[in-house]
């Protein structure tokens, strides 16, 4: 993950498993979850490996909040800003499998939720 | 290489605290649906230009009536089909800001093809986006006029035919027939490229709004998987293959180019000619101005039976604040309380400037019969005032913590021998007992707003009578 070209995360509980995101993505990397969220629906799923970054899936999706893609993830070069629009720490990303994307920022484990919530400074 | 982050737009709030019910953070579209994209394009170039907070976004009738919950834009919901009619006030009054008129097929070409026809035509400086997805979504697919032919809605379960129904409505070709637009096109939202070309097309029509070009129209082709029955892979598949077909996509014109930025001051009306043109007097220069309170901010409610002049009561008084150079607001609330029931207004007067003219709050309640003050007493402030007509109701407030007015206005109009004249009564307690109201300036003020002369003196005794009582009920405080 150190170095990877693109990361996508997927808000499960925003999505709602239309499978636009999966038809569109050029290189198949996304998939529909075999279980459900709270709405009902089966969420979308990034494979884990082979995202590009190049934002098909972000723009495909119509909800608003329910991907996001980072292009040219370098994990070291990110300030993670606290709410208060300080930098706080560098982060790591974790287990960005089946939906379980988790941000550790100095031993501190950040939910996905909160990860898509997350500020970032260059 | 530096990170790109594509997330959710500043365009959007983050929460979607007007959305009812306990899920704030999805919209309220179907899966797979297009209005949703369409959102996302337009608050990503609303936010990327930067006018942002300066955009106001009309929605309309139809699922995306609730685009106001989303967008952290101004916001306003038009009647069916007239938001063109309503982007075009909203534009000439606030010539800076970015008006874009959102609409789908049914609410754009049919109960409103006579709004955006003249909007078009007379090249008002707004951006419309119309979202064609050839059904009526939100009542449950019936046929729209962009209905294709064959096609089974609700409405034609047999399909569309010529003989029954016409053809389906080409708006795009029909709006780029006029003089006036300056750009209009057609692009569906179906697969990668097609929605980049959207929103191509979306930036571009807000572009030319952001330099003052003229009417942009962009029409787009959209999914309805709920309404056309599948899925939302199925639903863009279908858009290529069939309405693309019928709808063929393209610049249909596009002269921003070529023509000059508008001014589009000239439809702002100094000041002092919207005085003339109402008729208003003079202000009365000489007189000594009132000192008005730094902080005013009177939301009132009158409410009574129809006849009572609550409605009067409620203009006199943005009349009033008007003089004293406030902020004011004024509107009344018909409805089928008109007859029996009651009738009410809402008044605002304020320092500063008014957004929803709406009171929901009252700081001021006037309640000239029963059901008026059981009906609204539960929603004054605390510490807020209550003013009662106690000749005409056996109940009064039930509440502790506001201050009680209690002006019997109808028996002692009834002794000055104008059952009429109790509301000029209330109105005189009300500037007796309030800060932000100048006794001078309605004094002077009431003689131009009697259209009848000869009733002017029992106006101003009755208002007399309200100022002993204000300072009767003063005394018992």
């Amino acid at each position: 993950m150190a170095n990877a070209r693109g990361f996508v995360a997927v808000n499960e509980e925003e999505c709602k498993g239309c499978d636009l995101c999966v038809t569109a993505c050029p290189v198949d990397v996304l998939h529909l979850a075999q279980h459900f969220n709270t709405h009902g629906y089966n969420p979308s799923e990034y494979d884990g490996d082979g995202c590009t970054g190049c934002g098909v899936c972000f723009y495909a999706c119509p909800e608003p909040g329910a991907l996001t893609v980072f292009k040219n993830w370098e994990e070291s070069r990110h300030k993670y800003l606290n709410p208060n629009g300080e930098g706080v720490t560098s982060l790591t990303l974790k287990d960005p499998i089946k939906g379980l994307a988790v941000i550790e920022a100095t031993g501190e484990i950040i939910a996905l939720s909160n990860f898509l919530n997350l500020k970032f400074a260059e | 290489m530096s990170t790109k982050i594509l997330s959710k737009s500043e365009g959007f709030y983050d929460v979607y605290d007007r959305r009812p019910g306990t899920d704030k953070d999805t919209t309220h579209y179907c899966p797979g649906c297009g209005h949703g994209i369409l959102h996302k394009l337009i608050a990503e170039a609303l936010t990327d230009f930067g006018v942002k907070d300066n955009a106001i976004i009309i929605s309309p009738v139809g699922c995306s009536v609730f685009a106001y919950y989303y967008f952290s834009a101004g916001n306003l919901q038009a009647a069916h089909g007239r938001a063109p009619a309503v982007a075009t006030g909203v534009k000439r009054s606030l010539p800076e800001s970015i008006v874009i008129s959102y609409q789908g097929d049914g609410d754009l070409a049919a109960i409103g093809g006579n709004e955006i026809l003249h909007a078009a035509n007379r090249g008002e400086a707004i951006s419309v986006f119309f979202v064609n997805n050839a059904i009526y979504g939100m009542t449950g697919g019936q046929m729209a006029p962009t209905t294709l032919i064959g096609q089974k809605t609700t409405t034609t379960p047999y399909g569309r035919t010529v003989a029954n129904e016409g053809y389906p409505i080409k708006m795009s070709e029909i709006i780029a027939s006029l003089t006036a637009p300056v750009y209009v096109e057609r692009v569906m939202m179906a697969d990668t490229k097609s929605i980049s070309n959207t929103r191509r097309a979306v930036r571009k029509a807000i572009k030319n709004q952001v330099e003052k070009k003229g009417f942009s129209f962009v029409e787009v082709l959209s999914t309805c998987p709920t309404g056309w029955k599948m899925t939302a892979p199925q639903a863009e598949e279908w858009i290529k293959t069939t309405l693309a077909q019928h709808f063929p996509l393209g610049v249909l014109k596009d002269i921003s180019g070529d023509v000059e930025p508008l001014n589009l001051d000239h439809h702002l009306l100094p000041t002092d000619r919207i005085g003339k043109a109402i008729n208003l007097p003079e202000a009365d220069a000489d007189q000594p101005k009132f000192v008005i309170p730094d902080t005013v901010n009177e939301e009132i409610k009158i409410s009574g039976f129809g006849g009572q002049g609550v409605l009067s009561l409620g203009v006199w008084l943005s009349e009033f604040g008007m003089r004293e150079g406030l902020n004011v607001s004024w509107i009344p609330s018909y409805g089928p309380e008109m007859r029996g029931g009651t009738a009410h207004c809402h008044v605002k007067l304020a320092n500063r400037p008014i957004g929803s003219p709406l009171v929901v709050h009252p700081t001021i309640l006037v309640a000239t019969n029963r059901p008026s003050l059981e009906k609204f007493e539960k929603e004054v402030i605390p510490g807020g005032k209550i003013f009662w007509d106690n000749s005409l109701m056996d109940i009064t407030p039930s509440r502790t913590d506001i201050i009680r007015y209690p002006v019997p206005a109808t028996e002692i109009a009834n002794q000055l021998g104008n059952t009429k004249t109790a509301n000029v009564v209330m109105l005189g307690v009300i500037t007796g007992v309030s800060e932000f109201l100048d006794e001078n300036i309605v004094r002077r003020t009431l003689p131009q707003i009697f259209k009848k002369k000869h009733l002017l003196d029992i106006n101003m005794q009755a208002f007399n009578k309200g100022l002993e009582v204000a300072a009767s009920l003063k005394r018992i405080a």
